[in-house]
């Protein structure tokens, strides 16, 4: 789950990592408000989760209440690739001399964690690492040591920090490193990490992703709600595994692989089909009892974009004549509810008996498909009309 | 042969006594499994009868290995313990740990992963969050169902449950040697390159089937691998053409790994060392029928 801005800054002060004051708004007039609490000049950031914000103008300064006002007004309900402003967060201002970057992840390639470090920030961090390699430390860090003092001032020392800055940065990474072990995060990015006119150093802007397999010990459901979609967040609360995209094809199906598989395959069956796309990722696992396909088809049925519905089932652990059950019962318990059309492949285990369960019930409905392949032509040619 | 579980294969199942761990023990000794115990200490001295097999229940990995001999262990704990039994195994030194669980935090199977290394790898981790391996007609660790498929001349390795599934059986009447789950988690033991490297050693193995997805860059350190060590035939395919970027990691990840980690530069790390991709599964298993039939 990745989190908004202000959403970091807020965990960042909760492990002590300095930080400025921010508070959220969600209307101009709570951003005056906000302003005036804060007092003297602010900034007011648009929060989204998408970069180069400050060029699609979403970051902007006032220098009182009523013109912080203002500003919100201009920024909430701006589109920022393809984003909306929802909310602003009112942050104090700063005299910033000096710019830098640091970031702690997970590094996947290597199964172990990364840090990354450079006296040189401010910049996109990826430009940095293509044109000044060197600029950019990367240090790697034991999932079983981790990030303690002393590797701390050798991770700010790589990332060439002058002799008076590495105690006081080693501090704020020492920290930034216990909100990404404690917090279970897979990223922690400052960018910018700031020295100010009066010797301060600060996380200004922070990007952090948490790990949701940890959810069972840690307590986000406020976070949670305010960070996703509301269609994922309802998904969510049913344990479904699930990604809102932008198509007119929904898609079921059991295990994630299988599952990006067939959006892959309705988007190449889309082609020649108006152009029509996957409309979301819906894993329901390999389960697939009645009411987790249930779930899953009101979740889908939702969503206004969706015009077909395919469902793509391997039966390995659970046989198809289940899902075809599971099909059924979701059918009858939706009732009306079920408008649009459905197209069914099932394969695997007990097929016959599946299609048979399918066949008997008759729903107007519901299509079957013999293959993946020819499933995901009928989905979207019935999508497209 | 098979590669890394064959019929001399002794097999204990961590967390055998909970509701999973139960009705894959039965569905692994219907099959033909060779298992010989469980492991949990709150329940140690029992003796649990399954599929007409009475299985002692151990108190730890060391103890089940000592007194049955066992080579393998399946991990069936759930999340929140499971980091625990995986350093248990590897303290055991028990050669082969399978780990199903799914749902593990990233931080728990880094921190499993780096004690692995740190203990000199004497353990082979497979997963987690995989269906496992199966070595058809001879031996079936993990949630594969054991009929799908039957021996045959073609190793399949993938990070898809499901799509391994279907993968085996649109190929079920050729057949297969080994098929091994790696599973699609960001932190996993054994990789594709292992299996590639294994796979290349069996006399046995004709073909191989490589089954990737988004994410991280294991498909294309396994491409670079192919065109230097690998002689046999490989076929892939690679999910997730159309998935949203982003969800999962920020960009200072696609840094790390030297690419975004996408399936269109999977595709073109394959096709560029002469490895052909599938557009669909079907097409994929379709490209092997001609591979084997040309053997």
């Amino acid at each position: 789950m990745d989190l908004f801005e202000y959403q970091a800054r807020d965990l960042f002060e909760k492990y002590g990592v300095p930080v400025l004051q921010g508070l959220i708004a969600d209307t101009p007039e709570e951003a005056q408000a906000a302003a005036a609490k804060i007092g003297g000049t602010v900034v007011v950031k648009a929060q989204v989760k998408v970069g180069g914000r400050g060029k699609a103008g979403g970051v902007k300064v006032a220098h009182s209440p009523s013109e912080a006002k203002e500003k919100a007004q201009d920024i909430l309900g701006l589109d920022i690739k393809g984003h909306e402003v929802k909310r602003v967060m009112i942050a104090e201002g700063a005299k910033i001399a000096q710019e830098f970057y640091f970031s702690v992840l997970l590094d996947r390639s290597n199964r172990t964690f990364l840090s990354l470090c450079s006296v040189e920030g401010g910049m996109e961090i990826e430009q940095l690492a293509v044109e000044r390699p060197d600029a950019l430390a990367r240090i790697p860090v034991s999932a079983v040591t981790g990030i303690d003092k002393s590797m701390a001032v050798e991770i700010a020392t790589a990332g060439h920090f002058p002799a008076e800055l590495i105690d006081p940065v080693s501090d704020v990474i020492v920290k930034l490193y216990e909100v990404f072990e404690k917090e279970d995060a897979t990223l922690v990015e400052v960018n910018p990490l700031v020295l100010t006119e009066d010797g301060k150093i600060l996380a200004l802007d922070g990007k952090v992703t948490l790990d949701e397999n940890a959810e069972f010990r840690h307590e986000r459901d406020a976070m949670e709600r305010d960070a996703l979609d509301p269609l994922e967040a309802k998904a969510k609360e049913m344990d479904l595994n699930y990604v809102k995209l932008d198509g007119e094809v929904g898609i079921i199906g059991n295990g994630a692989g299988l599952v990006m598989s067939t959006l892959d395959v309705v988007a190449y069956a889309g082609e020649a089909n108006g152009g029509v796309k996957p409309a979301n990722f819906l894993d329901i696992g390999g389960g697939a009892s009645a009411e987790v396909m249930a779930a899953g088809l009101d979740v889908i049925l939702n969503d206004p974009q969706v015009k077909s519905v395919f469902v793509n089932v391997f039966g390995g652990i659970t046989a198809c004549d289940a899902v075809a059950n599971g099909i059924v019962g979701a059918l009858n318990t939706l009732g009306s509810k079920a408008s649009k059309p459905l197209v069914v492949r099932l394969d695997g285990n007990n097929v016959e008996e599946g299609r048979a369960i399918l066949k008997e019930f008759n729903h107007p409905l519901v299509a079957l498909a013999d293959t993946m392949d020819g499933g995901a032509n009928t989905a979207a040619e019935l999508a497209n009309r | 042969m098979a590669i890394f579980l064959n019929s001399d294969s002794k097999i204990i199942v961590q967390g055998m006594t909970g509701a999973e761990g139960m009705k894959h023990t039965q569905r692994m000794l219907a099959g033909g499994s060779n298992i010989v115990g469980g492991v949990n200490p709150r329940k140690a001295g029992e003796t649990v009868e399954v599929e007409g097999k009475s299985l002692p229940v151990f108190g730890s990995v060391a103890e089940a290995m000592s007194a049955t001999g066992a080579n393998v262990s399946v991990i069936f704990v759930p999340p929140a313990f499971a980091k625990a039994a995986i350093i248990e195994a590897i303290d055991a030194e028990i050669p082969l740990a399978v780990a199903i669980t799914e749902g593990i935090p990233v931080h728990d199977s880094a921190t499993a992963w780096a004690y692995n290394v740190e203990k000199g790898q004497k353990t082979r981790l497979i997963g987690p969050n995989c269906p496992g391996i199966i070595s058809p007609g001879q031996s079936n660790a993990g949630i594969t169902p054991w009929n799908i498929t039957g021996q045959g001349p073609i190793g399949l390795v993938s990070k898809s449950g499901t799509l391994t599934y279907q993968m085996m059986f649109e190929l079920r009447d050729i057949g297969f040697t080994t098929g091994i789950g790696i599973g699609g988690d960001p932190v996993i033991g054994t990789t594709h390159i292992d299996a590639l490297e294994a796979f290349e050693n069996d006399p046995e193995t004709k073909a191989i089937v490589l089954i990737g997805e988004i994410g991280g860059d294991s498909e294309e350190k396994a491409a670079e691998y192919i065109a230097k060590h690998v002689t046999k035939p490989v076929v892939a395919y690679v999910a997730g053409f159309t998935a949203p970027e982003g969800k999962t990691m920020g960009h200072a990840g696609a840094i790390v790994s030297g690419s975004a980690g996408t399936a269109q530069g999977k595709k073109e790390a394959f096709e560029a060392v002469g490895v052909k991709v599938g557009k669909t599964p079907s097409e994929t298993a379709s490209l092997m029928r001609d591979i084997i039939a040309n053997l």
